[in-house]
């Protein structure tokens, strides 16, 4: 798995600019000097945000937020909606909430518990989507982004012990 | 009510009180004073221990007494409340906790100012946060002035005023000395006690009715007197459109606001990871959940058993429909088993009032110190400085809430709950949807959003009936009004959106697309979380 990622992480990063520098920093040091670069804390900072760039462009990205979104949006529309309806309901037809089903139960009491229920349901779905279909992939992918920054400072600071 | 239940329940409100403090001093003990362990508790708190902290925010003495009260006078209606609370929290699961724990710190601002261009950023964000905190702080505080006032029988304005200096004076001591460690253990406890009386009181109710819920539902609805009208909706809120629309503004203040409340975001700030965020809100949710289930049969209880006249001739709003209700099921006012009942229930509320306000002035003095004053001071402070900003800021936002909650003691406690909710969905949550999800989303964007749906919601509460034109309303005399809804979400709810789309589209700053990678990546893989 990791394996995997590192190599679709590594094909990606071709298209950064900063490439060569890093594969020097990475490199067994073949430079005294570290390349010229922008002034130091602008450089940093847009190196460390060269990473996300990279990891927002990789496929394995890609699919975590796919697979979230894909989710998320139905759901948030899904219970948006029938929260709506039914406060509009409750507000606007009193006649038709208040129909007896069961005893003392009428539609507007189902509709209520109907809320609770849903609410529920979706938080077990979500929790449970998360936990098999986005989490392992989003750990790898923070390792991925973790190794990378650790693998950047290491280059900066072999460079700076002049190996 | 007799002096025997004012011992009691001040018996068991000083214990309260004493083992809070207890809990202060125990955790103060070992602290190293950096801003970790003050907003965040070191962020070392397990899922199961957040879920309860959060559920003891949340639950406030507005929907254990208020609601509850509204049931048992108004059917249905009160449900609607529930529902609009509980529902909520499908948006902060899906949509906030992990994202904001992922790529905050310590506020809302936090997850904002990482893509933008900082100080006006957090300047926008920290004072719309501090007036949200500050509107439902008030809230709490009235509430706490008129449950004492009530419970004591003692309606004096001396005995509200000393309540209120009280429970401000002590909520700055758990906040300044305890920081979020203390607080999140008050909730903690609170929430126990809380769900503890709530199961106690609903086994009660339903052994009297032989677990037969139809039968609890028949004799509440023909106890009413409105018979079955009482169990749909309509009887508060089915007046003219006026109140109708008023409604579903309301409805939709709730749904949304919630998701924008700083003192539940600061909450994912507790725990080490985003996984762990999620799983502190599911545990919220069925908290949260059981327990309104249960408020629904305490206040269906309270109209089948203590009846709608008795509960109005003790409080107009149905505030002590609860608190009557234990004392029934105790086998009534003048026996000892009432008393406890009666005394322990209302110990329970007072120690949520405090827990909750706890809980809002350490979320407010996180806004004032990390986004307000780090962005309006001159020269780089040092760390340990920043936390005595924050305990200076919980003395100050404490000494204001007072003076507010003072001033304010007349007004509905649902009123200003609502209002706090609205001007938390307008300004708080487009500005925080839109960071997280928008591509181009820009600062000016992000500052307009945050005014755009702030001024609005403030300035039409002004103008609505609640200040003035109206009998009930704070200045009657005068005559302002000139928007009929007492609830501003509905109108400042889609201005807010609307602000931060129009401050993007209209500004010339290019959107920063390795910043928005940034938040993107962080926010869906915890990638250099903290």
């Amino acid at each position: 798995m990791d394996k995997r990622e590192g190599r679709e992480a590594g094909t990606v990063r071709l298209n950064d600019p900063w490439y060569d520098a890093l594969a020097t920093g990475w490199g067994e040091g073949a430079e005294a000097f570290p390349p010229r670069r922008p002034p130091a804390d602008r450089g940093d900072d847009l190196r460390a945000s060269d990473i996300y760039l990279e990891v927002q462009r990789s496929a394995a990205f890609q699919e975590v937020r796919g697979r979230y979104r894909r989710f998320v949006v139905p759901a948030t529309a899904g219970f948006l909606l029938w929260y709506v309806a039914y406060v509009v309901a409750a507000t606007t037809a009193p006649g038709l909430m208040a129909r007896p089903v069961v005893g003392s139960v009428n539609v507007a009491l189902l509709a209520g518990l109907g809320q609770f229920l849903s609410t529920f349901l979706l938080t077990w779905a979500y929790s449970r989507h998360a936990r098999l279909r986005r989490d392992g992939a989003a750990l790898d992918l923070r390792w991925t982004v973790f190794e990378r920054e650790r693998g950047q400072e290491r280059g900066r600071g072999g460079r700076g012990e002049g190996r | 009510m007799t002096s025997e239940h004012q011992t009691l329940a001040l018996i068991l409100f000083s214990l309260f009180i004493a083992v809070t403090l207890g809990i202060t001093t125990w955790v103060s003990r070992r602290r190293h004073g950096s801003t970790e362990e003050f907003y965040a508790g070191g962020r070392l708190f397990s899922p199961m221990e957040n879920g309860f902290a959060i559920a003891g925010d949340y639950m406030s003495a507005a929907s254990f007494l208020g609601v509850s009260g509204l049931i048992s006078l108004f059917g249905y209606d009160g449900l609607l409340y529930l529902i609009g609370f509980l529902v909520a929290w499908l948006m902060v699961l899906f949509l906030v906790a992990e994202l904001v724990r992922n790529c905050g710190r310590f506020t809302l601002a936090d997850v904002v100012a990482a893509r933008m261009s900082e100080r006006p950023v957090r300047i926008a964000a920290g004072s719309s946060s501090v007036v949200v905190s500050v509107l439902y702080l008030v809230a709490q505080m009235v509430g706490a002035g008129s449950l004492v006032g009530l419970l004591l029988s003692d309606t004096g304005p001396a005995a509200r005023t000393l309540t209120v200096v009280g429970v401000g004076a002590l909520m700055v001591v758990y906040v300044a000395f305890g920081g979020m460690r203390a607080t999140t253990w008050i909730q903690i406890v609170k929430a126990v006690l809380l769900i503890g009386g709530a199961i106690a009181l609903t086994v009660l109710v339903l052994v009297r009715f032989h677990g037969n819920l139809d039968q609890l539902l028949a004799s509440a609805a023909q106890r009413s007197g409105y018979g079955a009208r009482f169990l749909s909706p309509g009887l508060k809120y089915g007046g003219g459109w006026t109140s109708r629309v008023d409604f579903m503004s309301l409805g939709l203040a709730l749904v949304l606001g919630t998701a924008g409340l700083p003192h539940i975001l600061s909450r994912f700030y507790t725990v080490p990871t985003a996984r762990a965020a999620r799983r502190s809100a599911v545990w919220a949710i069925g908290l949260i959940g059981g327990f309104y289930l249960m408020t629904i049969v305490l206040g269906l209880g309270a109209a089948a058993l203590v009846g709608p006249d008795a509960v109005r001739a003790s409080s107009a709003s149905g505030n002590t429909a609860v608190p009557l209700l234990a004392g029934f099921l105790g086998g009534g006012a003048d026996s000892t088993g009432g008393a406890v009942l009666f005394a322990l229930v209302a110990a329970i509320a007072f120690a949520t009032i405090l827990a909750v306000v706890a809980g809002i002035t350490l979320a407010s003095s996180a806004s004032v110190a990390h986004d307000l004053y780090a962005s309006l001071r001159r020269r780089r402070a040092r760390q340990r400085s920043e936390v005595a900003v924050a305990r200076v800021a919980a003395v100050g936002i404490g000494a204001v809430a007072i003076a507010l909650g003072l001033l304010a003691q007349d007004m509905n406690v649902a009123f200003l709950v609502g209002l706090a909710f609205a001007v938390a969905a307008s300004a708080n949550l487009p500005v925080l949807l839109y960071s997280l999800f928008w591509r181009g989303f820009t600062t000016r964007g992000a500052v307009w959003s945050v005014y755009g749906g702030l001024v609005p919601a403030l300035l039409l509460v002004v103008l609505s009936p609640v200040v003035s034109g109206s009998p009930g309303s704070l200045f009657p005399g005068l005559d302002f009004q000139y928007f009929p809804l007492q609830n501003p979400g509905i109108v400042s709810i889609p201005l807010g959106f609307l602000a931060g789309w129009l401050g993007t589209v209209t500004s010339a700053e290019e959107p920063d697309e390795r910043k928005y990678a940034q938040t993107e990546v962080r926010s869906l893989t915890g990638a250099g979380a903290v």
